[in-house]
Parts: structure tokens; C-alpha cells; sequence
């Protein structure tokens, strides 16, 4: 905490975007090797995209792969999540180092009752990662697809809701706004 | 730069500086309007279900935006500096109407008891609970007028609880939902009085705006349709037509501007483009809500006024407070969603007061309409966080869920406050708001009982299975917020007298929830909108063409 205040007293305030962007403008712009994803390596992604699936998995519906909520939370750490950038990026990689020590192999390759115990493990003691992934998965389940995930609007097909979204409805027919 | 002097400079247009700008600008002053925020247009609203005034994960619907307005934080964990979007940091929002231009609309008067607490329970330790210095006799005029002049639909007819009204609300409730049709019987065989809420939209056409259309995106949301009444598109318009009040937007006020005695000359702000301006006037309004309104007062410092103004004795920034939000969530067989807005329709105000060995209660009322994303807080503590037992939960629930939930009155805590940080500024170099301070442990008490009133309720009305929760210590504030500027007659233990005139200034008002000196068991609105409306009268009352009688 004191680390993070110290930087702030004394001075007239910037802005946290700004300072965030300033500590992940070299990651975020620095794709590696010609990945198509704005934050993520492609091994990365692929890791995250696993854990994704298992937190809301296809079954009947489509899943957290298919809605795209990998692309929402990539998107969004280049933007509003520009603060969560050490966190995702430390989390995975300890995401990988308990796979393979347990397993002897990445995460995204396990088997899903491998997966699954990684994941209970991880839940307990890689807490702020796993917090954060659990909510930018539900984000980009639920959510708008113009931030970049429930692709096709999967989420609201499978709760049966009118879509696109139904703006409004007229059921009182008062006419045009009078006056 | 100072620009041409007026009468009155009102800070923020929301809730209660919109009032006030149309009563002043009507009865012949000069009013300039300053808000910090912008002028939303109804038609531009995004209905975005992540970045709104309610779910803020992607940034707040109508600010302020976090990359310019910090706050600090101090809890249990030590101090942090924390940003609009975040939940702790008590945001209302900052555009031309306030927290009325996307708020639910609930148009609530509080009840006679609300107004004497303290009289009503006696002292609660550890709380500076406190009796009104006005009664509800002296606002029920304003209420009619706020409820008539914007607009108010429901029928409380069937609350025997509630204060006299002399007339009745201007126009009928929105036809029942699903939920309200399941609440309904049930509160009846439960023998308590169920009835609609009164809310500030439209349910027929009035004041030349039209009916609400009953859609998903409601509380958070701009009203595409204009149906729903704010200050926005209310007595602001009114004040603006009068030809008499300026309306300056994204103006960043610094501090009020204090003559040699002590008294008020005017405010400086920081215009659109950042540049430092001066607005001279005979009358300053602060109405910024109660976080940035004991901010403006106490980074107002003076040789008389060493520690802010109003502050002479410690009372400015004390009391924060809003409400706590018990709820229950019932789940049924049957499906309960029928996707017509705004949801919350039905409430019950038998557990107001009259509580035995608690010192008050609230109102409970069904919730608003959920939108997919807002419905993954209504996960049951039974069900795993992820997986498949997760996503069978909110596939099979989402149709089938009430939630009933409502605002507990909380008992006032000296410590729990806003103050100037010492060193953290915001863009503008300003002091940021420091807060700090718990929740009163008898206010979670309530809390506590009033889930136990909310899940039976959902009990009898078939819900299978029910869950629910309470109160938590953590500081309150949000929307709701008030209390911080407390209106009384002793200066030593209150900021502003009963006119909401500071008892150190005669020339500065503070007319917001500020003055609250308890906040009721109700959304606060329209007591903010009835407390503007009965300040603005007294004003005018005393006003003498340049000033007020001192």
C-alpha cells in the first residue's frame, strides 16, 4: 500500500490511467513474435482461455472459448484493466509453474479434472489472480459483446433473453414526445 | 479572470443545486450554475451493462471519470488512494442532474419518526443520533410541490404508515409486473401493507415528456425516452428559461472566495479549459453532494476560518452516512422474470419503526430489473464460484429470482468522515476528499433483522429456497450519501441552521443531503428535492435585493 501511495503524495495527481499506462505502455504495445493479441504472449492466452473455459465451461450452451472472453480480457487490460497487467501476467505464469510441477505439462494441454485441481489450488492461494480472472470471465460472459467477448450473444441466448437487445417496449401508446 | 458578478453562484447541478437554481433564477436572480460534470443527452445513452452509474467495472456511465478525481481511503488495511469506478470510493455521479439524471427514481418521503430519531429512541451510544432542527410538517408543502412540479407516479394509498399527504400523487403506478403480482398476496397473508412505490417517471405522459417504456435499462442508465424526471430535464430547463441562470458545465470549483470579515465574495473554478476563473456573487450555494461539499468547505480556508469554513467547531465532514443494504433472494420454480422495466414496483414500510429493541428499520421493496452481468452478484453462497454447477445455477435462476432488499436508517457516527487529504491533490491540484470512519454496529443489528423481514416475505410468496445478507462494518456512503454538513440550531454541534445557512456565514448555503441530519429507512431524493425547494423559499424570504437579513 505505502508503495503505491508514495508515488501519489506531493504532487498534483495525473491520473491513474496514465500512470498505469506508463509502467505497461512497454508490454502492451510490445506484441511478441507477431501474436494477434493485444497483452497476452500466445502461450499466455492459451493458458488463460484454458482457465476461462473451466470457470464457465461449453456444455449444451456454449462456454467462456466460445463467447471469446479471452479477447474482452485482453482488450481490457490495454484499456480499464491497465492495472491489473502484473497481476494476470505473474498469475499465469505461476498458473504454468504449479501445472508443470505437478503434471509435468502446461496447463492448457491437462486434462480437465487436472485442470480443475490446479485451479481449487489456485483459488486458495493465488487468490488476487484468481479473483480477477473469475470477474473478467463473468464480464466477458455476460456482458455487452461491444467489449469484445459473448461473442454472438451466447450469454443472453442461453438465458432466453430477447435479443439483439430489445431497446424498449411501447406498451402505452402515448404517441410521439408532445411539446 | 473574474467574470460578471450575479446574485448567486450555485455549486452543482444536481438534486438540490437544480432546485435551487430554478426557485432563485424564477423569483429574479441572477444565478450562475456550476456543474463539474456534463450535460448528458437522453438519446446518446449507451446501455452499456458494464461501464453505467450502477455496474462500474469498465468505468463510471456519467463520472466523474477516475482518471482526474482520486480520493483516499483509510480502513482497517491502512490508506489507499482510490478512484471513481471503484466501489469504496462512495462516488454519485457527476453530470447535470446528479445522481437524478440515471438514478432508480424512487420518490420516497421520509416518515414523521425520521425526522426525530433521537427524540424516538433516545441517545445510542457511540452514535450522535440526533433529532431534525425542522419537522415533516415544515417540508411536506415542498414535497407536494417536488412531487407535483417533477413528477411523481405510484399509489401509497394502502401505507397506513406513511406522514399525512394533503394531496395525492400526480399520477398513477405502472401496471404490475410478475414480481409485483407474486410479492403482492403474499405481503397480505403476512399482514403487512404492500403498495406501489412512488417514483419520479412518468406513467403517462406529463410536463410535456412521455411514458416510461418499460425496458431493462433503468436505475444506471439514462431514460432513452425521457420518462424518467430528474433535475436534468426539470427545473433546470425551468431555471435556463427564465433568461435568468447561466448553467456553466465542466467546471471545476477550487474554493469559495472569503472579504477580509469572513464573508462570502464568490467561488473560483477551473473552467473547460483548466483556466482558473472567479465568479463573484452576493450568495454562495454549495451543492456537491455530501462528500465534495464538506471537501469545498473545508479546502475554503481563511485567517478566521484556519480549518475551513463552517468548521470552527469540528462538525464540517462528521456523520457520513447513506444506507446499509440488507437483502433477500428467493428462488423459485416458476419462472418470476417477464423482462418489463423498471422492476422495483412494490414495498412494504411495516418495518420502518416500530421494531422492538431496534432504533428503526427501513422500507424493503422488490429490486430493480437485472441485466445477465448484474445477476452474478445474486449467486447463492451454496453454489461453487466457477464451473459447471455455477453455470447451471445462473442458466436455470436467472428467470426465476426476487430479490427484495431496502434501505436501513443508519445510526449516525461522529467519526465516520470526509476530510481535506493533507497531500494527495486531484488534476486541478486540489485537496482530495480523506475518508474515513466505520458503520455503527446497531446499524448492522438492523441490518441483520430487516434480511430475516426480506427472506420471509420471499418464504411466503413460494420462493423454494431463500438467501440473503446484511450489514457490514465497512464505511457508507455511495449514491445515498449525506449527513456531512449535519442542519441544526447549536453552532457548536451542527454546520448550518435550519435554512441550510452556515452559522458562520450568513452569504453560504449548503442545500444538499449534506444537511441530513439522519437519512430515513428511504432513498433520500425527494426529501433532497423538498429540503431545496423549502431552502429556496426561506431565502427569498430574507433576501433584500443584494443580501440576506443577517
Amino acid at each position: 500500500m505505502s508503495g503505491k501511495r508514495s508515488t501519489i503524495k506531493r504532487r498534483t495527481f495525473l491520473g491513474a490511467v496514465l500512470a498505469g499506462a506508463a509502467g505497461g505502455a512497454a508490454i502492451a504495445f510490445g506484441k511478441r513474435g507477431g501474436s494477434g493479441w493485444r497483452f497476452f504472449t500466445d502461450e499466455e492466452a492459451r493458458t488463460a482461455a484454458a482457465i476461462c473455459e473451466q470457470l464457465i465451461p461449453a456444455d449444451h450452451d456454449p462456454g467462456a472459448r466460445q463467447a471469446g472472453v479471452v479477447n474482452y480480457i485482453d482488450i481490457q487490460l490495454t484499456r480499464h484493466f491497465r492495472k491489473h497487467q502484473k497481476v494476470y501476467r505473474s498469475g499465469l505464469e505461476k498458473v504454468q509453474r504449479i501445472s508443470r510441477g505437478r503434471f509435468g505439462n502446461a496447463f492448457a494441454v491437462l486434462s480437465p479434472q487436472q485442470q480443475q485441481e490446479i485451479l481449487n489450488h489456485v483459488e486458495k492461494h493465488v487468490q488476487p489472480f484468481f479473483d480477477l480472472i473469475l470477474a473478467h470471465a463473468r464480464q466477458g460472459f455476460y456482458g455487452d459483446p461491444r467489449h469484445g467477448g459473448n461473442r454472438d450473444m451466447v450469454s443472453w441466448k442461453m438465458l432466453g433473453l430477447p435479443f439483439p437487445p430489445v431497446r424498449g417496449r411501447m406498451q402505452y401508446g402515448d404517441g410521439p414526445k408532445v411539446g | 479572470m473574474a467574470l460578471g458578478h450575479v446574485n448567486a453562484v450555485i455549486v452543482g447541478a444536481g438534486a438540490g443545486g437544480g432546485v435551487v437554481a430554478k426557485e432563485l433564477a424564477t423569483a429574479g436572480l441572477s444565478v450562475v450554475l456550476l456543474e463539474r460534470g456534463r450535460w448528458y443527452d437522453a438519446a446518446a445513452d449507451r446501455k452499456d451493462d458494464l461501464q453505467n452509474q450502477r455496474t462500474t467495472v469498465l468505468g463510471n456511465g456519467f463520472g466523474p471519470d477516475d482518471d482526474r478525481n482520486p480520493r483516499v481511503l483509510v480502513d482497517k488495511q491502512g490508506e489507499r488512494v482510490v478512484f471513481p469506478s471503484e466501489g469504496d470510493y462512495s462516488n454519485n455521479a457527476a453530470c447535470v442532474g446528479g445522481g437524478t439524471f440515471s438514478y432508480g427514481a424512487q420518490a420516497w418521503r421520509f416518515m414523521e419518526k425520521d425526522f426525530r430519531m433521537r427524540s424516538t429512541y433516545g441517545a445510542v451510544p457511540g452514535s450522535t443520533l440526533e433529532d431534525w432542527p425542522i419537522a415533516y410538517q415544515d417540508l411536506e408543502p415542498f414535497y407536494e410541490k417536488a412531487e407535483w412540479e417533477l413528477g411523481v407516479s405510484g399509489d401509497d394509498s394502502n401505507n397506513i404508515f406513511k406522514a399525512p399527504r394533503h394531496k395525492p400523487l400526480p399520477m398513477p403506478p405502472l401496471p404490475p409486473t410478475r414480481e409485483h403480482q407474486i410479492l403482492l398476496p403474499a405481503a397480505g397473508r403476512l399482514g403487512l401493507h404492500p403498495f406501489d412505490i412512488p417514483m419520479l417517471r412518468n406513467s403517462v405522459p406529463y410536463n410535456g415528456r412521455r411514458s416510461c417504456m418499460r425496458c431493462r435499462w433503468c436505475c444506471g442508465f439514462a431514460c432513452e425516452v425521457d420518462a424518467r424526471s430528474g433535475t436534468h430535464n426539470t427545473v433546470i430547463p425551468a431555471a435556463l428559461e427564465t433568461g435568468n441562470c447561466e448553467l456553466r458545465t465542466e467546471c471545476m470549483t477550487r474554493d469559495i472566495m472569503l472579504d477580509d470579515g469572513g464573508h462570502a465574495k464568490g467561488v473560483a473554478y477551473f473552467d473547460t479549459s483548466n483556466r482558473l476563473r472567479e465568479q463573484t456573487a452576493d450568495l454562495v450555494i454549495v451543492s456537491c453532494g455530501a462528500v465534495e461539499s464538506a471537501r469545498l468547505l473545508l479546502n475554503t480556508r481563511h485567517r478566521l476560518f484556519p480549518t475551513g469554513l463552517g468548521n470552527r467547531f469540528d462538525w464540517v465532514g462528521r456523520n457520513l452516512q447513506a444506507h446499509t443494504y440488507p437483502a433477500g433472494v428467493g428462488l423459485f420454480e416458476e419462472e418470476t422474470y417477464d423482462d418489463i422495466g423498471p422492476g422495483a414496483s412494490i414495498a412494504i414500510c411495516d418495518y420502518n419503526h416500530g421494531n422492538a429493541g431496534l432504533a428503526g428499520g427501513g422500507m424493503l421493496a422488490n429490486e430493480f430489473i437485472r441485466l445477465p452481468y448484474q445477476f452474478q452478484n445474486f449467486v447463492p453462497p451454496w453454489v461453487p464460484r466457477w464451473g459447471q454447477a455455477y453455470k447451471d445455477y445462473v442458466r436455470h435462476a436467472f428467470k426465476r429470482t426476487v430479490v427484495v432488499m431496502g434501505p436501513v436508517q443508519e445510526i449516525p457516527v461522529f467519526d465516520a468522515r470526509v476530510q481535506a487529504d493533507p497531500t494527495t491533490n486531484d488534476y486541478w491540484g486540489i485537496p482530495v476528499a480523506r475518508m474515513s470512519g466505520t458503520r455503527h454496529p446497531h446499524t448492522i443489528e438492523i441490518a441483520n433483522y430487516m434480511r430475516g423481514k426480506a427472506e420471509a416475505w420471499l418464504r411466503e410468496a413460494g420462493a423454494v429456497r431463500t438467501f440473503g445478507w446484511g450489514g457490514s462494518p465497512g464505511l457508507s456512503g455511495g449514491q445515498h450519501q449525506a449527513g456531512t454538513c449535519r442542519m441544526g440550531n447549536d453552532p457548536k454541534t451542527s454546520v448550518v441552521n435550519k435554512d441550510c445557512q452556515l452559522h458562520d456565514v450568513d452569504n453560504v448555503y449548503v442545500i444538499d443531503a449534506s444537511v441530513h441530519v439522519t437519512n430515513g429507512g428511504f432513498n433520500p431524493a425527494l426529501t433532497i428535492l423538498a429540503n431545496a425547494y423549502r431552502a429556496s423559499n426561506n431565502l427569498l424570504q430574507t433576501w433584500k435585493g443584494s443580501k440576506v437579513r443577517g
